[in-house]
């Protein structure tokens, strides 16, 4: 099977059964990405398949041999860091750090999806997306932290986003949804 | 998990040939069977990969409605311009629906098709009539907050567990399906799922090898639309209860009244005596709890899900004062 993962060709047999995940993790030494439930559940796993992020777990590396995939390595490394990893440092966007990768690897997707106007459960317009803290914690949802540190990942994703300190008295947890009636 | 077979389908002709053979499934984002197979619930023999047949588009229709391909992600249909104008509240019971990530894999076809999230249908170790037949129910007389209070049997009371398909119902979609034989059939969704029964394992009317490739929309009735869901978390959960409706009014009376519910029943609920007692009403709390009357007349909990019933009369009476109040 032929795979391009971070830029990097490999041509590499695996099991059919192997997840893309585990094709990173456990073949190809690429171990930023992290198993946490192996089922699509918390999001320590999320890649970007062609630029769109998903759980890696729950999907077959034999049917990504066309598509251009990018772990947590391919976005920085040490000395060269993406701009969401430097973020989540200086931020203290997380405790034991397991979350994290696939943290980063979500909000990059997450950010994309922003630009391309894509609404959320908690939009209130459905054609004008922005990032408020609200949208934040609804949009990464799919991405449990044990340790809680999501103040300071929403912060982090702020920073990067250009929208500068959360007030730190607001509550980062989804409200009810106060949304207008479509009309 | 068990080993299987791969293929990858160059055609919907191919793809459904190969799909008749017994054993075989089609997978497209494979979010929800490659969970199940991981748990052996799901022990496919072949794996039919149609993810990069050409269903990816979504399509004008002549009627003013809109063709969408089996292969278009959630996360697509929810943000595409027409559906956001025209069928909002498709749009908003995608976005209600599980997180980004999976959102971005799932495939509007997989979608209508996914299982319930019964725990006991999850758990190989416990009885379960729709993933073993004739073991029996847990469900019945187990754990069963999540799950059904219309449309069951005593051998299920499953629930499905879609969002999408509550909108689509509510939409009068059309699933349209081509067969190993290259016959085409257009299914409308309230023909489309089965009830349980004594055949729980039976999901719907596909045949096999019957795969879908489109789901149109007809154009939307006239009125306000919205989707209400009612979870245990605020985000990435499954419906309690859920409401997709659109709700016209006119003169200070309910002209038009389209109903589905999710969280309800073993396939997106719809019941016309619901809206048939709305049609010609002022708008008012009265007119309100003689739909949800007539909504939950054959309505029986199991237990622990007992709470359903008052909260489904509730939601309801909250989803018709949003669709009709003033300004």
């Amino acid at each position: 099977m032929h795979f391009t993962i971070n830029g990097q060709s490999h041509d590499i047999e695996v099991d059919v059964r192997t997840s893309l995940l585990d094709l990173c993790r456990e073949h190809l030494g690429l171990t930023g990405s992290k198993k946490g439930c192996d089922h699509g559940q918390c999001g320590a796993c999320t890649m970007l398949v062609n630029g769109r992020r998903v759980n890696s777990c729950l999907t077959l590396a034999v049917m990504h041999q066309d598509d251009e995939i990018t772990t947590i390595e391919g976005l920085g490394q040490p000395g060269n860091l993406h701009p969401l990893q430097d973020a989540f440092v200086r931020h203290d966007g997380f405790q034991c750090g397991y979350c994290t990768p696939g943290q980063i690897c979500s909000a990059v997707g997450m950010m994309d999806e922003v630009k391309k106007g894509w609404p959320s459960h908690v939009t209130e317009d459905l054609g004008a997306a922005e990032l408020t803290v609200e949208e934040i914690s609804e949009r990464m949802s799919g991405n449990l932290c044990r340790c809680a540190a999501y103040p300071n990942i929403v912060d982090a994703i702020r920073d990067v986003a250009g929208l500068g300190d959360r007030n730190p008295n607001e509550d980062v947890g989804p409200r009810e949804n106060k949304r207008e009636v479509a009309a | 998990m068990k080993l299987f077979d791969y293929a990858r389908a160059d055609s919907v002709a191919t793809a459904t040939k190969d799909g008749a053979v017994p054993g075989a499934r089609f997978i497209a984002g494979g979010t929800n069977l490659l969970d199940l197979m991981k748990l052996q619930v799901e022990t496919p023999e072949t794996l039919i990969d149609i993810s990069r047949l050409p269903l990816t588009e979504i399509e004008e229709r002549e009627d003013g409605g809109l063709t969408i391909g089996a292969l278009v992600p959630n996360s697509d249909l929810a943000a595409d311009p027409r559906v956001i104008e025209r069928y909002p509240v498709l749009s908003r019971a995608l976005l209600a629906g599980a997180s980004g990530q999976l959102r971005n894999k799932a495939s509007t076809g997989g979608n209508l098709l996914q299982r319930t999230r019964c725990y006991y249908f999850y758990d190989p170790a416990t009885p379960c009539n729709k993933r073993e037949p004739g073991s029996g129910c847990s469900a019945i007389g187990g754990e069963n907050r999540i799950l059904a209070v219309l449309g069951t049997s005593d051998q299920c009371i499953a629930t499905h567990p879609s969002d999408m398909a509550v909108a689509m119902r509510a939409l009068e979609a059309v699933i349209v399906t081509q067969k190993p034989d290259g016959d085409r059939r257009r299914i409308a969704i309230g023909d489309f799922y089965r009830l349980p029964g004594s055949t729980p394992e039976i999901e719907n009317v596909l045949e096999p090898g019957e795969l879908i490739t489109h789901v149109e929309l007809p154009p939307a009735p006239a009125g306000r639309q919205t989707y209400r869901k009612v979870r245990d978390r605020a985000s990435y959960a499954f419906a309690l209860v859920s409401v997709a409706g659109i709700v016209a009014v006119e003169g200070g009376r309910i002209s038009s009244a389209r109903l589905a519910f999710g969280g309800l029943g073993p396939m997106p609920w719809r019941n016309e005596a619901v809206e048939a007692a709305l049609v010609g009403q002022e708008p008012t709390d009265a007119a309100f709890n003689a739909a949800a009357d007539a909504l939950l007349a054959d309505a029986r909990g199991h237990g622990s899900n007992d709470f359903k019933i008052p909260l489904t009369r509730r939601t309801l009476i909250a989803t018709l004062r949003e669709l009709t109040q003033e300004g």
